[in-house]
């Protein structure tokens, strides 16, 4: 089973939940699904529209997944992206990790999150009902949350 | 041969997806190369791959600046990245 999904097409939750428990069959499951918001600070928002770096994106994709899953000992770990021009209240990020107990469950999906918004060479550009497009700033708080991750090292 | 590849607004910005050269002579380090694109093509560029938060990858790893080149990498500049 691959791992990472790099894709333009949309995907169903259910799907993608069965397809991560089915191959790893484990007692605590957590999962986060993120969706195209109906605003921002500068109006409303008709269109996102992700970039990406093909090749790079499945790499870092990978390799933050096989982090996770060493630090906090998951069981199996799932992560699909989409990129492309999406609408509001579509799917654009799935995770989903498998573990022995709850906590190594949170912190694991919680982490790959984390890390995914800073590391995963993804840009986002909004689309606003004024018939304007701007490129999404990163956010300080997601530069302090993958910091958070790095620097207490003790958190599995 | 060094493939250069550029997005967001990096890519916007030098209204160019990708570049293929021969490794330039003189050229070690990613630093290297940047000097070496702002000489061949002007101030723009050197606004454009000169702003603080520029961020540097090779063969699809973040780098810092001073990295190592060799004959057959890719490298690519790009904004902070905001995923998710």
């Amino acid at each position: 089973m691959r791992r990472v999904l790099v894709q333009s097409d949309t995907f169903e939750v259910q799907s993608q939940y069965a397809t991560l428990t089915d191959a790893f069959p484990g007692a605590a499951v957590a999962t986060f699904t993120g969706y195209v918001r109906e605003f921002c600070d500068n109006g409303d928002v008709v269109a996102l529209e992700l970039e990406h770096y093909p090749g790079m994106t499945e790499t870092v994709l990978e390799s933050l997944g096989e982090q996770a899953s060493h630090r906090f000992g998951l069981k199996g770990w799932r992560i699909v992206h989409r990129f492309g021009r999406l609408g509001t209240a579509d799917p654009i990020v799935w995770v989903g990790v498998v573990a022995d107990h709850r906590t190594p469950a949170f912190h694991g999906c919680q982490f790959i999150m984390d890390a995914l918004k800073t590391d995963a060479p993804f840009w986002k550009r909004e689309h606003l009902d004024d018939g304007s497009a701007k490129w999404v700033a990163a956010q300080c708080s997601d530069t302090k949350r993958r910091e958070h991750w790095r620097l207490n090292e003790e958190i599995k | 041969m060094v493939t250069i590849k550029f997005f967001s607004l990096v890519r916007e910005a030098l209204q160019l997806e990708q570049v293929t050269m021969a490794l330039p002579e003189g050229v070690q380090t990613l630093a290297d190369l940047k000097n070496h694109l702002v000489e061949l093509n002007g101030d723009h560029w050197r606004t454009v791959l000169y702003q603080p938060n520029i961020v540097h990858a090779l063969d699809h790893r973040v780098v810092d600046v001073d990295a190592p080149i060799k004959d057959g990498a890719e490298v690519a500049f790009f904004p902070p990245m905001t995923g998710g």
